[in-house]
């Protein structure tokens, strides 16, 4: 699949202040994916959605959306965006339905009414169409922000931590009002603090950090990352080097060598370089352990270690 | 250009006129009123003519370009300072609309507001004193592009305050002593001769003097100098915010 709809190139954001919150970001979300961006409060996330969608002037580097620039084709560029953000902002005397019908005409469309009926039964919000803002609760306000961002069709759609501070059914409910709007042809880029969220919407997750972009992966290739597994056998006494026979295994040692880590997943079981094999092994070698333990990394601790290497060796 | 994105600008401030009636339209039109009592009846009743005008009839130019300055700046500052301290400015800034679009829709509506106040206590002022329009044309004029010009001085005032205390500190400090001092209540004939040249720097001495001489026909500066004075003013008031645009002056990080 290589069909861009948002080309990001060498952007640099430095605020006044001197602050930098974004270092060289290169960037192209794809037609019709949902694209997960993970990171730290403070990471930049924020502030790359910003500058795509016109609300932060980029120091260097340029936004193309649907092959217009950002900044010289803004009309054709932002009417294909919608963008809910990360704050609950909204004109509290207003109704549901004119503060959305609002939203339509700013971005330049004619009235619809059926397409706003359409917008607001999809996100359960028909019944409160009449009621002013200031007398919804958290969950119906954040939804009334999606309704807004989908009032003139966009084709991009930006959600800024969408379920944060949201209950975990309303949170089910938003992935399923977002999994609705991918199968209907809307491009998606969402942030999130929640691994689970990426793990559980995004075709593709890019990981931000300091203003920088470290990672952009296939989640399914990250996910295969997740599937290893690592065993640490600790020694009796320590091993200077490994014996031939234990080459196989690719292990590694620690701790002095008094740690014997051992990596795996599920295909080298099959190849015969399992756990058994290796207990086999080292029974044979006359190598003695005291206590073992396993652990399954997460999408978190690679997150974790991404964003904070030093922390997190 | 594209005309919804102003129209949703425009209806939607003017839907916030209409839900705050009470304070956007009773409250100058008490407040003039009120004016006209003490000023015009009370005290009025015992000054003579000036420049041969009853002393009720003459403040009326006055009091409506001093509620008309004050209802502009108020209105267009409120209107963008609003979205801007509640933070659903986003959605403006991200949306696929010129400038000159963003400024007609709220401008537009601020000045429409004004103007709808000026003709009503126009109206009303004509309950206390009998009132003549000599020249209706330039009256309207005066009206629109005062209400125009001060709505976008307002509307960088919004841009520029950074809190409460901002948006008020231009109406309240500058724009109200100005007025005041402007000749809303008297001529500047009635000053001393020293004073009568400080007024001159004074840029609403122009404004109410033209606005008077569209009633009555007398006025304290040429009507030359009234015209030019506005145009300047809209065309600094303009400059400024095609600036604040390009550069996103607290509006664009």
């Amino acid at each position: 699949m290589n069909d861009p709809i948002i080309s990001i190139n060498g952007l640099n954001k430095t605020y006044q202040g001197g602050f930098q919150a974004l270092t060289r970001v290169d960037l192209t979300i794809q037609r019709g994916e949902i694209f997960a961006l993970l990171g730290p409060n403070g990471a930049g996330k924020t502030t790359l959605i910003s500058v795509v969608c016109g609300l932060v002037n980029p120091t260097e580097g340029h936004v193309l959306v649907d092959g217009f620039d950002n900044v010289r084709n803004y009309r054709q560029a932002r009417e294909r965006i919608g963008l809910v953000p990360q704050e609950l902002t909204n004109e509290a005397f207003e109704t549901v339905w004119n503060t959305v019908s609002f939203s339509r005409g700013l971005f330049g469309k004619a009235p619809n009414p059926s397409h706003i009926e359409k917008v607001l039964k999809s996100l359960a919000l028909w019944d409160k169409r009449n009621n002013r803002l200031i007398t919804l609760s958290g969950g119906m306000k954040r939804r009334v922000l999606i309704a807004k961002a989908l009032s003139h069709e966009p084709r991009i759609l930006f959600l800024d931590e969408p379920t944060a501070g949201v209950d975990v059914e309303l949170r089910r409910e938003m992935w399923e009002v977002v999994r609705q709007l991918r199968d209907n042809g809307v491009t998606i880029i969402l942030t999130t603090h929640y691994i689970e969220e990426a793990e559980e919407m995004a075709d593709r997750i890019g990981v931000i950090n300091r203003g920088e972009l470290v990672l952009v992966e296939e989640k399914a290739a990250l996910m295969s990352k997740l599937g290893s597994k690592q065993l640490t056998l600790n020694l009796h006494s320590p091993l200077t080097e490994l014996p031939a026979s234990l080459q196989r295994f690719e292990l590694s040692l620690a701790a002095e060598g008094y740690e014997l880590i051992y990596t795996y997943d599920g295909s080298k079981e099959e190849e015969g370089y399992g756990i058994s094999e290796l207990l086999t092994t080292l029974e044979r070698e006359g190598i003695t352990f005291k206590d073992l333990h396993t652990r399954q990394s997460s999408l978190e601790d690679i997150f974790v270690d991404l964003v904070n290497p030093k922390e997190y060796p | 250009m594209n005309l919804y994105p102003i129209r949703a600008i425009y209806m939607a401030e003017m839907a916030r006129t209409r839900r705050t009636l009470l304070q956007s339209v009773v409250s100058p039109v008490i407040s003039t009123s009120l004016y006209f009592v003490v000023f015009g009846a009370a005290i009025g009743s015992r000054i003579s003519e000036v420049n041969g005008v009853s002393y009720g009839a003459f403040i009326v130019p006055g009091l409506i370009m001093l509620m008309l300055l004050n209802q502009s700046v108020s209105n267009a500052s409120f209107a963008i300072f609003f979205p801007k301290f509640s933070g659903s400015i986003y959605e403006l800034l991200s949306a696929p609309i010129s400038h000159l679009e963003i400024v007609l829709g709220y401008v537009g509506a601020s000045a429409s507001k004004s103007i709808l106040l000026g003709l009503i206590i126009l109206a009303t002022s004509n309950l206390f004193v009998p009132l003549e329009v000599a020249h209706p044309f330039w009256m309207l004029t005066f009206l629109v592009l005062t209400a125009f010009t001060f709505s976008l001085l307002g509307f960088i005032i919004g841009i520029w305050a950074d809190g409460f205390d901002r948006l008020q500190l231009v109406p309240l400090l500058v724009i109200t002593p100005l007025t005041f001092l402007g000749g809303s209540f008297y001529s500047i004939d009635m000053l001393p001769p020293f004073w009568q040249i400080v007024t001159l720097a004074n840029p609403v001495v122009y404004l109410v003097s033209g606005f008077r001489w569209s009633f009555y026909g007398v006025s304290d500066v040429s009507l030359a100098a009234s015209v030019g004075m506005i145009i300047l003013f809209l065309a600094v008031c303009l400059a400024t915010i095609s600036w604040i645009f390009r550069t996103g002056y607290r509006l664009k990080p």
